[in-house]
């Protein structure tokens, strides 16, 4: 069934891409250079409620008779449950239920999970798995009681009595043990799984300088600093309000829908505001229907606030990927082969992370061969997590490219730019903006990189040495419907609501920049709303596509609203509107004005009184995902940074970093700044610390708490300088392109690029612990 | 975290009473809690479910006083944070305080007690998991981590011959490893009177009972650590490797104390951590650079492999065995440098 | 040793704590800890839960000036306490502190959820005294954990009021 809708959505898509050719390009956005609040550094809009704790994430609504849930995880990975006695549990008082697959109601498994298939508007589910409707084990950590009780101390203890006994089946859990089971995927989001272009195995072979080495990344766990929550009640039987930690609200609806036999309608999902996500919160997980089953069964509202640990249970993090990356060169430093291929894991629901995106878009190569293959595990579902594939593609193909440039003895820069393509290496398209070069010729200055480099591990400053690299960085945009509903009310205030949701990104700040600059009234009277189901449906803020996929739904909200106000004041007898067309009128000072002459118009406020109206409202789509079918586009950038290694021990201490940015207009550079910075530290933590540790005899996750599995402190982190080459996109709504994730794409190579530098060794497997460079 | 009683006696008399009222039912259901920050994790985590708490927070030991052979006690009650900021810690034990600031966080810190740093307890990864097999947890039931993912155990003093009694845990304190460099004494209280212990002697290694951590009897309270007057506060270095550059726990740790006389070494003392059930010091590795001049840095390898002879790795954590010496060798040019 | 029969929880007794210059009269067992009491308890969720083991520092609040993890501190031990939590930071209504000012002032957050943490650290390193540098406020914030990476704006912020006030 999942394969089968994938099919269509392909074939959808191609459709769509014959369509696409033949349409003109879109209509250059006319704010592209506007400057009134586009541009500024406006602090965060949510900024007052967050500094004083006022800020309400999903697990601090406070509702009358609310209950607290927690869950027991199994400790097996594969097998099923013989035994489960809850007798001890449910005797205490104040325990109100314990569910177990005995007792819980059949619940209808998802019928498509979001990871596999993207564009199916009911799959915000993270797995098809069935929820808790049998005595089978699936994965190390899954869900096989539900505890409520009256209070969360005692919902813990009593899960805590709860007794499980288990018969095991061999599972798999190892990557490398199991890839004879590996198979090609139907597709790499949307993508073809292999790409070929003349013979690239031949074309290595002959090549004079040969790089062709194996990368291994680990399994990751986002570790957002809010561990994902669920209140779930059931006003009457059949009306379901949830308050989730969300990325993607209308996909929770939607899922919990299919699962609960309800319509969508039925059910309301609130998310005021989330603390952090990186992925792991685009997708529903098991414990939000868990929830909502006991809320259902207790009558009560119950709240189901994951524990540390209960999250890197229930929520899958990035799989680990194991790539071959092989180049072949002329002695000039031209590419003839360019072979990236590689193994990621899968479980029933095929999600191949997309490793082998960045290699279709970045270097020139007369002979391609691109290919993933996905190896089927017992494992928890693998899912997103910042900048999923071109994290881990990134640091295979950039580390792969500079040990090609320490062969050649030439300037990683120099050889980058040698293969620097002129249309899109795979897909033939012209780039619609890309100024990938633009961002070496600042970082060179920036960060003073030296084209002449000594021997590696020849630079010593006292203990430590002493090194630099630096990786090129790509991010596609993706284009998501997210549509809008824009008013314009009689006192002047203009308002956009939409379901999205702020994860913290800013994208509330930027988009009130972008309502006051589009329509032109002051700052104070543009008001964005979001998270909430109730609001207009809209995608999952994922995919660093919001701002411009909001951004262009608001664009044509207020070409309809301008439409309107003619209208409207086409009625108006007295109006200096009279017989204006759309293309003669520009929104300014609170109202339309006639381009040709700027003092003449009149105000919202005076047109809507003129007429007797409260309010103009009108909906806004986004614009239709055809663009990447004519142009590539991406956001681009570099990554520089120096680091010392100590001689003895081996520390690696990053001591600068410099990143350059093509990401297109900067509607808010300090919000910007902020989402590239995060993405580079959570890079620093991939390249130096972050790792998964799986029992390979049990498949147990070892570190599921944050003292174990370590993430960056301040402690870890230098002065990091970014740059924005703030170059608009012609092609995009206010010349905006992807932000929220690229900082993390190639950073955790240029880190590795500086360590080999400094002191000659090369790992190739991250993080870089100080065991790989005793 | 499991039910508990709970009291807040005022005097280390009532206190040490009321934990001996329950010995002889229930022996290791009562414990003391100071600043909890070891104890209440464990709760969470149902490794521990005392089924009463004897907050000792309000005896009187929150001090720290001279003695008069010159060293110092240090209450046991004192925070972490206040025994490292203390102007006669930083003056004449700047180890300590070194190895003390080198260790969790500061709100830790100022939680954290010198008794209950004593008292931390292994940090492996199947020790806190209930789920797994651990004989330190569950005596008799295995352990996860010989075959399992153990890159934090241990290489030093490891019990594996048996299964069940295999344990290869650390004792994950800093301070402990310092007052071990030290030779301080642990001053406690407890129903046979008082006694005091040096530290050498407070930690175990596991034997063929892993579930004990320490060789204080049921219902013993420490109530005071006394410091030796010999500081070294003029060679000292505390260096700690651990996979963050801060608010981690060591993969190995080394402490160091010199004390030089015309540039020839008199004393010596050098604990490790992170690699043991204890604190790791051994006499015949500190003897080798005594008498010696102190920039000999060919001696310093020496001492090294004679400190982690007998070392054993378990797959994950086996390059802690060349990870411990290098650190001693760069530990100790960092304590001679000092000198020039 | 341990009983195989599972031991009732004690009724909850009532507790006074003093948490921003109010007293709090909850009902609460033993086993609450001081996060929960504050947050389940009296309501005030500016203190996050994001780890419960003291690994994170979203849950840092003062106790007589002092920053601790309230995760791992039982409520019953801090009768006779000044708690002071996010909430009771402002010296009057609506006006912030001027680490709030600095936090908004250098965006030193995006999500929010470890933000009071971070502040409330923060004031409690400034009253300690010992950071003198940026590499002192690197090292004595470590204890508090920002997954979106806000440090260096975090860091500027506190280097702020450090000088401010100094």
């Amino acid at each position: 069934m999942a394969k089968l809708k994938n099919i269509i959505a392909k074939g959808m898509v191609s459709a769509t891409a014959v369509v696409a050719k033949v349409l003109p390009a879109p209509e250059e956005d006319p704010l592209l250079n506007a400057g009134q609040y586009i541009g500024k550094p406006y602090p965060r809009i949510d900024g007052r409620l967050k500094v004083m704790g006022k800020a309400v994430y999903s697990a601090e609504h406070a509702l009358e008779g609310i209950v607290y849930a927690t869950l027991v995880h199994s400790s097996i990975a594969k097998g099923k449950i013989t035994l489960i006695n809850c007798e001890k549990a449910e005797k205490l008082p104040g325990v109100l239920k314990v569910i177990t697959y005995q007792n819980v109601p059949p619940l209808k498994a998802p019928s498509n999970a979001f990871v596999v298939s993207m564009t199916d508007p009911l799959a915000g589910s993270s797995t098809t798995l069935p929820i808790m409707q049998s005595n089978e084990i699936t994965w190390n950590g899954q869900a096989v009681a539900v505890v409520v009780a009256e209070t969360p101390e005692l919902a813990n203890y009593a899960a805590s009595l709860i007794e499980v006994a288990y018969e095991t089946k061999p599972a798999a859990l190892l990557l490398k043990a199991e890839k004879s089971h590996a198979f090609t995927p139907d597709h790499v989001v949307s993508q073809p799984a292999e790409v070929k272009t003349g013979d690239a195995e031949a074309a290595l072979s002959a090549a004079p300088i040969q790089v062709d080495e194996i990368y291994e990344t680990p399994i990751e766990n986002h570790n957002a600093m809010e561990p994902h929550a669920t209140i779930a009640y059931w006003p009457n039987e059949s009306q379901l309000t949830v308050y989730d930690s969300t990325q993607y609200a209308v996909g929770v609806q939607e899922t919990l829908a299919e699962i609960f036999n309800l319509k969508p309608k039925q059910i309301r999902v609130l998310t005021d505001f989330v603390g952090g996500s990186f992925g792991s919160k685009v997708t529903m997980w098991q414990h939000v229907p868990l929830a909502a089953v006991a809320a259902k069964l207790t009558g009560r509202p119950v709240k189901l606030a994951l524990s540390r640990e209960g999250v890197n249970r229930m929520v899958g993090g990035r799989t680990m990927t194991e790539q071959r990356v092989a180049l072949g060169v002329a002695t000039d430093g031209k590419l003839t082969a360019l072979i990236h291929t590689g193994y990621t894991m899968c479980t029933q629901d095929t999600y191949a992370e997309q490793f082998s995106l960045v290699a279709r878009h970045m270097y020139a190569s007369p002979n391609l061969h691109i290919a993933q293959k996905v190896v089927p595990l017992d494992r928890i579902q693998n899912t997103f997590m910042r900048a999923p594939g071109e994290t881990p593609g990134m640091f295979a193909l950039e580390s792969a490219i500079d040990e090609l440039a320490h062969k050649l003895k030439m300037d990683p820069i120099e050889l980058r730019l040698r293969n620097e393509p002129d249309e899109d290496p795979v897909e033939k398209m012209p780039f619609s903006s890309r100024f990938l070069k633009e961002t070496y010729t600042l970082g060179i200055d920036k960060f003073g990189w030296k084209a002449q480099q000594a021997p590696p591990g020849s630079v010593r400053e006292g203990d430590w040495l002493i090194g630099s690299g630096m990786a090129t960085s790509y991010y596609p945009v993706q284009q998501l419907p997210m549509p809008v509903k824009a008013r314009i009310t009689a006192d002047g205030m203009v308002t956009v609501r939409t379901s999205s949701v702020e994860i913290g990104v800013g994208l509330a700040t930027v988009q009130t920049q972008h309502i006051a600059e589009r329509f032109g009234v002051h700052y104070e009277q543009a008001r964005f709303d979001q998270g909430d189901t109730d609001l207009p449906s809209a995608r999952t803020a994922g995919g660093s596509a919001a701002t411009a996929a909001i951004g262009g739904a608001i664009r044509n909200a207020a070409d309809k609203l301008t439409k309107e106000l003619l209208l409207l004041a086409g009625r108006i007898k007295t109006s200096p509107l009279q017989g204006a067309n759309p293309a003669e009128v520009v929104m300014r000072d609170s109202g339309l004005f006639l381009k040709a002459q700027p003092d003449v118009g009149q105000t919202y406020r005076e047109i809507l009184k003129a007429s007797d109206k409260l309010f103009i409202e009108a909906d806004g789509e986004s614009p239709a995902p055809t663009l990447a079918m004519k142009f590539s586009m991406a956001s681009y950038g570099t990554h520089f940074c120096e680091v010392g290694v100590h001689m003895h021990t081996r520390q690696v201490k990053i001591r600068r970093f410099v990143s350059t940015y093509d990401c297109g207009r900067i509607i808010n550079p300090k919000t910007a700044r902020s989402q590239i910075i995060g993405g580079i530290i959570m890079g620093i933590g991939m390249a130096l610390m972050e790792e998964s540790n799986v029992d390979e005899h049990t498949g147990r996750l070892m570190n599921p708490t944050l003292g174990e599995y370590h993430v960056p402190v301040h402690a870890d982190i230098p002065p990091i300088e970014v740059y924005f080459l703030d170059q608009p996109d012609p092609l995009m709504p206010m010349g905006v392109k992807p932000v929220g994730e690229i900082g993390i794409v190639g950073a955790a190579a240029a880190i590795a690029n500086a360590v080999f530098q400094a002191t000659g060794t090369r790992v190739r497997n991250l993080p870089i612990t100080v065991d790989k460079l005793l | 975290m499991h039910p508990f009683t709970y009291i807040c006696p005022s005097d280390v008399a009532t206190a040490v009473g009321s934990f001996t009222e329950d010995l002889a039912d229930q022996p290791l259901s009562t414990q003391f809690i100071a600043g909890g920050t070891n104890l209440l994790d464990l709760m969470k985590q149902n490794v521990a479910r005392p089924t009463k708490l004897v907050d000792i927070n309000r005896l009187p030991l929150a001090s720290i006083t001279e003695l008069p052979n010159g060293g110092l006690r240090l209450g046991a009650l004192v925070t972490n944070a206040d025994t490292a900021y203390h102007p006669l810690i930083q003056e004449r034990y700047p180890l300590l305080s070194q190895t003390i600031l080198a260790g969790a966080s500061a709100q830790l810190r100022n939680m954290a007690t010198n008794g209950g740093n004593l008292f931390q307890r292994t940090r492996c990864y199947y020790f806190y998991d209930t789920s797994a097999a651990c004989n330190k947890r569950e005596p008799g039931s295995g352990c996860g981590a010989i075959k399992g993912y153990n890159r934090v155990c241990g290489i030093l003093g490891t019990i594996d011959h048996d299964p069940k009694t295999t344990c290869i845990a650390t004792n994950p304190s800093d301070m402990s490893v310092a007052l071990a460099a030290l030779e301080a004494v642990v001053c406690v209280t407890g129903p046979q009177g008082e006694r005091t212990i040096p530290i050498a002697d407070f930690h175990r290694l596991p034997g063929d009972s892993p579930q004990y951590d320490n060789t204080l009897q049921a219902g013993e309270l420490v109530t005071a650590i006394d410091l030796p007057p010999q500081g070294f506060a003029n060679h000292y270095t505390y260096l700690k490797l651990r996979d963050r550059t801060s608010y981690a726990f060591a993969l190995v740790s080394v402490a160091v104390g010199v004390m030089m006389d015309n540039n020839q070494i008199q004393e010596v003392r050098i604990a490790l951590g992170g690699v043991a059930h204890k604190p790791w010091r051994k006499r015949e590795a500190e003897a080798l650079l005594i008498g010696q001049s102190a920039d000999q840095p060919t001696i310093y390898q020496s001492v090294a492999e004679a400190l982690l002879e007998g070392a054993k790795g378990y797959g994950y954590n086996t390059f802690k065995i060349e990870l411990a010496k290098r650190a001693v060798v760069r530990a100790l040019g960092i304590v001679f440098q000092q000198n020039q | 040793m341990i009983s195989n029969m599972p031991l009732t929880p004690l009724p909850p007794s009532s507790i006074t704590l003093t948490i921003n210059g109010k007293a709090h009269t909850l009902d609460l067992a033993p086993w609450t800890t001081l996060l929960d009491a504050l947050r389940e308890y009296a309501h005030l969720t500016g203190t996050k839960k994001g780890c419960d083991h003291g690994q994170c520092g979203a849950c840092t609040a003062l106790i007589d000036g002092k920053r601790i993890n309230t995760c791992l501190t039982l409520a019953i031990m801090h009768e006779g306490h000044q708690i002071t939590t996010i909430e009771g930071l402002e010296d009057e209504p609506d006006k912030l502190h001027p680490m709030q000012q600095a936090f908004i002032d250098h965006d030193a957050f995006q999500c929010g959820y470890c933000t009071p943490g971070q502040i409330c650290s923060a004031i409690g390193m400034l009253n300690e005294g010992h950071a003198k540098t940026e590499a002192d406020i690197r090292e004595l914030m470590s204890g508090n954990i920002c997954r979106c990476g806000a440090y260096p704006h975090i860091v500027d912020a506190i280097h702020d009021v450090m000088h401010q006030t100094h």
